[in-house]
């Protein structure tokens, strides 16, 4: 008896339209912008730093990670529902993307931070 | 041979779970490129998706342990605050690096820089997980899909690597400290 498994197609791409991929990728970015904004907001403005302190012990950073968490997964959840059966223009999925992966990753970039609000 | 509860929190925050996310990602960054490349074979062996399945889970799951500890096990210590009249910092990391000017940046960027930029790691390895298990050997198919895995796995491992390299250079400086002693061995 051969133990050998025999080859199968590892995904369906396609038969699969490219929205649902899409939609998380988008979603992804998204994640990581608002991440970044929050952080921002929380360190350039007391009242926002206060607002986003949901637990003491951790502070500020607590409300920057939760409500990144649930916008990220609320965007992914509302773009896979509109892209469920869709191909959509990736590329133009990627360039949003990214261009919202450097903002989160510009945003959480204390040196950057600063020369933004001036210091 | 003994340690604190919160030494061992932070190792276990540290190398634990981040280290080990960290050490996973040479081989997915590999797979993910091989699975990708044009000229790759077009067909998977029913284990070798599995394994690659497990693979991409397990790193998910190490990428979110490692900043839910960090932020609310391990960093609630490191910004408590002293009571008034303390004068001996070593309990309260925070407290003690902004004291000197020679260790306040080691908070000021790398702690601050650390605590956000870590984020993006499990966010962006949880979509490349997703869109490698949905889409799989025939992403090949999908160019600029294809792009978006490899650039946020990449950006995922530089997050892990700057909280990583922060993370070491911080408990250095000043080490999270307290808690119960667990005795792990008694010398002659």
């Amino acid at each position: 008896m051969s133990t050998m498994q025999s080859p199968t197609s590892f995904g369906q791409a396609g038969d699969i339209p490219n929205g649902p991929g899409a939609a998380a990728i988008l979603a992804a970015g998204i994640g990581c912008a608002v991440m970044g904004i929050l952080a921002f907001a929380g360190d350039a403005s007391d009242a926002m730093g206060k607002a986003l302190n949901f637990y003491n012990p951790a502070g500020t950073l607590s409300g920057v990670t939760t409500l990144a968490i649930i916008i990220w997964l609320v965007a992914w959840f509302v773009l896979a529902r509109m892209w469920a059966t869709k191909t959509v223009a990736m590329r133009k999925v990627n360039l949003a993307s990214f261009a919202l992966l450097i903002v989160g990753l510009l945003l959480t970039f204390p040196p950057f931070m600063d020369l933004l609000q001036g210091k | 041979m003994e340690i604190s509860t919160h030494d061992l929190l932070t190792v276990l925050h540290g190398m634990g779970f981040g280290a080990l996310f960290m050490l996973a990602f040479s081989g997915a960054l590999a797979e993910l490129y091989r699975i990708s490349a044009p000229g790759a074979p077009s067909q998977m062996s029913a284990r070798e998706q599995s394994l690659l399945n497990f693979y991409l889970v397990s790193m998910v799951l190490l990428a979110w342990l490692t900043v839910f500890s960090g932020e609310y096990i391990v960093y609630p210590w490191y910004r408590a605050v002293p009571p008034a009249g303390v004068t001996d910092l070593a309990d309260y990391p925070r407290r003690l690096l902004l004291a000197s000017g020679k260790t306040s940046e080691w908070h000021n960027i790398g702690m601050e820089w650390k605590e956000h930029v870590a984020w993006l790691a499990p966010i962006s390895i949880t979509m490349v997980a997703y869109v490698t298990m949905k889409y799989g050997r025939t992403i090949f198919q999908h160019r600029n899909m294809r792009i978006a895995v490899l650039v946020f796995a990449v950006t995922a491992f530089a997050a892990t690597g700057v909280a990583g390299a922060f993370g070491a250079f911080l408990n250095k400086y000043a080490p999270t400290r307290g808690g119960s002693v667990i005795i792990l061995m008694k010398g002659e």
